[in-house]
């Protein structure tokens, strides 16, 4: 039985690890059978190293003809399923063929790599990071192990930073004058601002602030549009009379957001929205939307 | 559908009920657990059921107060969790994260609560941030709950001056400017929760609004109870700001129930010291707002403020808070033109007291009231609402009240004004009222233009007004009970001097004999007396010490009484002139007036002649005229003997013979008067005894012919010894021992008749008292001695 049950088996152990693994930060990550995993987190311009350990299973050997690791930052459509598209990818061979008899470690090392997208998982589309071990053997296949990692770039505040002032209306029914306090919002803001009640014609019941997020996939015909509404924030009950004015403070922390990605390596985007939404007695919905730019703002001392 | 309606509600506010307590419950485990994040997630779905709109006020105040003290709990630990180190700061943006807004900012207020209390940042710029996120429940009901919640977590927090929240940075500046901007907020909302939903439901809103009014008036109970809301800030701040939006929300039932807030919370120092703002709001508010029961209470409490510290009356001087009333109270009625009477009457009313209690030495106040309120009244005709009816007599009675002296209400010249308004009803009302005044205070009238004037005022007793009459069902007794009154008011006009008296009594007059038949027989007689009182006090004529001619004489004033008298024939009471006269004829005796005495006399034998008719009337005018005549001594033997002629006359065709028997004894008294040598006549006192003892007999023959009535002859004997004995006692010749012996064998004879038990007693005593004189020795007792019984 041992036997049989030792030729199923890989015939070695890899495991990676990663030089200041116990210190740096883990975030949680969603994988595609629903579990939550903790992966460790990198920014680009980081410096990736670790160490490889391979172990063979007791009294086996492993013969390879070379042992390498790739860093890759792939991208992988869901209609595509299994079709990942690598727009990194970095290869460190670590051994020269031979055999591996005992437990052996390989130090790595990628510096200051390039990882311009942030690890992105979507409805459609998902952007990961990972590090890929292999060793090739020629017979009875090559042996591989996967180390996902995550990949947040953070951006200075922008310099130009304008509020949103609008004024909107349905002729003789409903005018409002809305303005939030910017036009770009790191993930952790607040939104200020205020809606204006310059005409009410209509018996408002509620209004509420809706934040949207509009992924895009593919291109050209073939693209494909997906929105969600990631908040549905109550912000007034109750009808409003003409001069009133309604404060807004939506605190984005508790959301689920994820910086605004343009144009990722051609394969998709992701937008958000900021959604006024006012509901009248029968239930009619009137809105508007407007884009904010969210990003991505250093954490201090985190 | 309506019993459903309720019906469905207490379903609801079950249904609401049961899911909020299971919320509470797992809050509760939460807390007990140091449970943060639970504890926010099921207090915000808790707070979920205050969301509904199902309610009625009055049901959703229920589970309001079990939020209340649900949140009581929660900010509790809120407070454990800060000092387990949970930094305020972020516990404030936690509760922010709950999604529907009406949770969010109940535990919005809630950490905001904690968080002043910790004084991790100055109170002001809590309050206000929680203030100003509330204006995103702009439902009015849960608007309302909302802030009032608000407002009662941030009442004990409040930089006030001496309050541990006071700082630098936080002054009771800030404190106000909260309170204010909540209640506006919450008026705001209030307000507009008339004009939401279908207008068939209008009246059920009002109601409900009505319930939720001290919500919103709390609010100006707290600015009251700050300290720091000193009189300049009040003046500068407060109240411009809430007049300001209590003007602006245009909304009646608010601006009614706001207003009186103020006036009720408030001290009346500064409503003092603020009187021309506060008044100059009133005529800005919606015309059906009840301004007049406002104004009304303003002025009542200050008066009551007057009337408790005598020391702030000079402010009231100082602020000229007579004129300020005035002027506004005529604006508002300007401003409001179809005000009903009554509210215009009242609030005069209400000006009038005030006035008198602050100003009561200034009488032109009133006047001027009173002459405001005649303006609003005048080209109105006579007032047919009753209850504005009693308010003039509220307001007529007010100066009385308080000064209780008719005198000083009658120099009000506007007062008589006003009264010509009343129906003849009230003014009769009104009139007995100010006699009653009069009598209870004693109030001497002294002048004759204030009679006058009061004359003038209670003219409705006196006149018949120009009422038709009969429609005019005064209770007899009613009419007796007001007449009664004024003839007791004769006796309160009174003065020293005799010509300020003659000339009041000649009003009087006047005024009187334009009072109609019935009135007559009341009011003549006081006058009468009054005047007879008048003569007895004249100067003795020829003993004027300033030997100039006095305006007032008798002669004069015996005219007069004729005058009066002669009324009375006229009316059916020839009894009540008789008797008047014979009255004046003892008066003019005793001012030596014999022509009018005589005249006097020969009246009251004209009237016995013609209009007394009764027979026993007649016995008892002739006994008057009997005794009046016998003290009269003015008359010469001629005139007296005419009189005295005339009197045993009549005694002699009285109907009854006992009745002639007594008349013509009592006439003996005629010719003998003891002081006056003159009239002492022996022989026809005898005469009229012995034909008073013949008429005795012949009563006597009567009854022994079995003639009913009768019976008392024996008495007439007895009576008629009683007065020989008189006579004889007085030593008149005439009256000899034999004939009084004689008289008593008679009745002695008499006796064994069948016997009469008054008779008896008559006699016995009559016999003892001769005994007495006997015993009592002198003169007399010689005299009696010679009596042989």
């Amino acid at each position: 039985m041992n036997f049989l049950l030792g030729a199923f088996k890989p015939a070695c152990n890899i495991s990676i690890t990663f030089t200041d693994g116990k210190n740096r930060k883990q975030v949680p990550i969603k994988k595609d059978n629903g579990q939550i995993v903790m992966n460790p987190l990198f920014q680009s311009q980081e410096t990736i190293a670790g160490k490889i350990h391979i172990d063979p299973y007791q009294g086996k050997k492993v013969e390879h003809n070379g042992v390498k690791v790739e860093l890759l930052g792939q991208i992988e459509m869901y209609f595509d399923r299994g079709n990942f598209y690598d727009f990194t990818s970095l290869v460190r061979e670590l051994d020269v063929p031979g055999e591996i008899y005992e437990r052996k470690t390989y130090p790595f090392e990628f510096s200051s790599v390039e990882m311009p997208y942030e690890t992105y998982n979507g409805v459609n589309v998902r952007l990961k990071y990972v590090l890929k071990v292999t060793v090739t053997r020629g017979y009875a296949g090559s042996i591989v192990e996967y180390q996902d990692f995550v990949v947040r770039n953070y951006v200075p505040p922008p310099p130009i930073n304008n509020s949103i002032k609008m004024e909107v209306g349905i002729e003789d029914c409903l005018h409002i004058e809305f303005e939030y306090n910017k036009s770009k919002y790191h993930l952790k803001d607040v939104i200020l601002g205020k809606i204006y009640f310059l005409l009410v014609r209509i018996k408002i019941k509620n209004m509420d602030l809706e934040i949207r997020r509009r992924e895009s996939t593919g291109a050209g015909a073939n693209t494909h549009v997906e929105t969600e509404t990631l908040a549905k924030f109550e912000l007034m009950d109750g009808a409003p009379v003409r001069g009133e004015s309604i404060p807004v403070r939506v605190f984005l922390s508790p959301y689920d957001l994820t910086p605004t990605h343009t144009n990722i390596n051609n394969k998709f985007s992701v937008k958000y929205y900021l959604n006024l939404v006012l509901v009248d007695e029968e239930d009619r919905r009137y809105f508007k939307q407007q884009e904010i730019t969210l990003y991505r703002l250093k954490e201090e001392a985190s | 559908m309506i019993a459903d309606g309720t019906e469905d509600e207490e379903k609801w506010l079950a249904a609401g009920s049961a899911a909020f307590k299971q919320n509470a419950f797992y809050m509760q485990r939460a807390i007990d657990s140091n449970n943060l994040k639970d504890a926010l997630k099921y207090s915000a779905q808790m707070l979920s059921e205050l969301r509904t709109s199902k309610l009625s006020p009055h049901k959703y105040y229920d589970l309001y107060m079990r939020a209340f003290d649900e949140l009581r709990k929660l900010e509790i630990f809120f407070m454990e969790e800060t000092r387990r180190g949970c930094s305020v700061i972020e516990l404030y943006e936690l509760v922010q994260h709950a999604g529907n807004i009406l949770p969010r900012l109940y535990l919005l207020c809630t950490a905001g609560s904690v968080y002043i209390k910790t004084k991790e940042a100055p109170a002001k710029e809590i309050l206000k941030d929680l203030v100003e996120m509330c204006r995103g429940i702009q439902h009015p009901l849960r608007g309302l709950f909302l802030r009032s919640y608000l407002a009662q977590i941030g009442r004990d927090k409040l930089p006030d001056v001496g309050s541990e929240y006071e700082g630098d940075a936080d002054t009771v500046t800030d404190a106000v400017e909260f309170v204010l901007l909540n209640f506006t907020e919450m008026n705001k909302l209030w307000v507009r929760m008339q004009h939401q939903g279908p207008a068939r439901d209008k009246e059920r809103r009002e109601k409900e609004r009505g319930e939720l009014r001290d919500l919103v008036g709390k609010n100006l109970h707290v600015l009251s109870q700050l300290e720091g809301v000193d009189l300049d800030m009040y003046r500068d701040t407060v109240l411009p700001r809430v007049l300001e939006q209590i003007v602006n929300c245009r909304d009646e039932i608010a601006q009614y129930y706001l207003i009186d807030c103020i006036i009720q919370v408030f001290p009346d120092e500064y409503h003092l010291q603020t009187l021309d703002v506060l008044l100059g709001a009133c005529p800005q508010l919606q015309p059906s707002v009840d301004i007049m029961t406002v104004l009304s209470r303003l002025m009542e409490r200050l008066s009551n403020y007057a009337a408790l510290n005598a020391e702030v009356l000079p402010y009231f001087l100082q602020v000229e808070a007579f004129s300020k009333l005035n002027n506004a109270i005529g604006k508002v009625i300007e401003a409001q033109e179809d005000m009903p009477i009554l509210s215009a009457v009242t609030l005069y009313s209400s000006l009038l007291k005030f006035t008198l209690h602050v100003h009561p030495d200034r009488l032109d106040y009133a006047d001027q009231v009173l002459g405001s309120c005649v303006k609003q009244l005048s080209g109105k005709g006579k007032i047919n609402d009753t209850r504005a009816t009693k308010e003039i007599v509220s307001l007529l009675s007010a100066p009385l009240e308080k000064y209780n002296d008719v005198v000083t209400a009658l120099k009000l010249t506007n007062y008589p004004l006003v009264v010509e308004y009343l129906d003849n009803e009230t003014k009769r009302i009104m009139a007995t009222v100010i006699i009653r005044s009069i009598m209870k205070n004693n109030t001497l009238i002294t002048t004759a233009e204030k009679v006058e004037a009061l004359l003038e005022l209670i003219k409705g007793l006196i006149n018949d007004l120009d009422e038709p009459e009969g429609l005019e069902a005064v209770d007899d007794d009613d009419f007796e009970e007001e007449q009664n009154s004024v003839a007791r008011l004769v006796h309160m006009l009174y003065n020293d001097d005799t010509e300020e008296m003659f000339k009041i009594i000649s009003i009087l007059k006047k005024h009187f004999l334009t009072g109609g038949p019935k009135r007559l027989k009341f009011t003549i007689p006081p006058l009468v007396v009054s005047t007879l009182k008048l003569i007895r006090r004249l100067p003795v004529e020829g003993d004027n010490p300033f030997g100039k001619e006095a305006s007032v004489t008798a002669t004069k004033i015996f005219q007069f009484l004729n005058q009066i008298i002669e009324a009375l024939p006229n009316v059916p009471s020839p009894d009540l002139a008789f008797r008047l006269y014979l009255q004046c004829a003892e008066a003019a005796n005793k001012c030596v007036e014999e022509p009018i005495a005589y005249e006097f006399f020969t009246q009251a034998y004209i009237l016995y002649e013609e209009e007394i008719s009764d027979s026993k009337a007649q016995v008892t005018a002739l006994q008057l005229i009997i005794g009046t005549l016998q003290r009269m001594h003015v008359f010469g033997v001629e005139n007296r003997d005419t009189l005295t002629h005339k009197a045993t006359g009549y005694s002699a065709k009285l109907l009854k013979k006992p009745d002639q028997c007594r008349a013509v004894y009592a006439c003996s008294h005629l010719f003998w008067l003891e002081d006056h040598e003159t009239i002492q006549d022996g022989e026809r006192v005898l005469l009229c005894l012995k034909r008073a003892l013949k008429i005795a007999n012949s009563a006597q023959q009567m009854a022994s012919n079995g003639q009913e009535g009768s019976a008392g002859s024996v008495t007439l004997f007895i009576e008629i010894l009683n007065k020989y004995l008189y006579f004889y006692e007085k030593g008149i010749p005439q009256i000899t021992v034999e004939s009084v012996e004689s008289l008593i064998q008679l009745i002695k004879n008499e006796e064994s008749m069948p016997s009469d038990p008054y008779a008896e007693s008559l006699f016995a005593s009559t016999l003892q008292f001769m005994e007495f004189q006997k015993q009592k020795g002198g003169a007399i007792g010689d005299r009696y001695e010679e009596i042989k019984v």
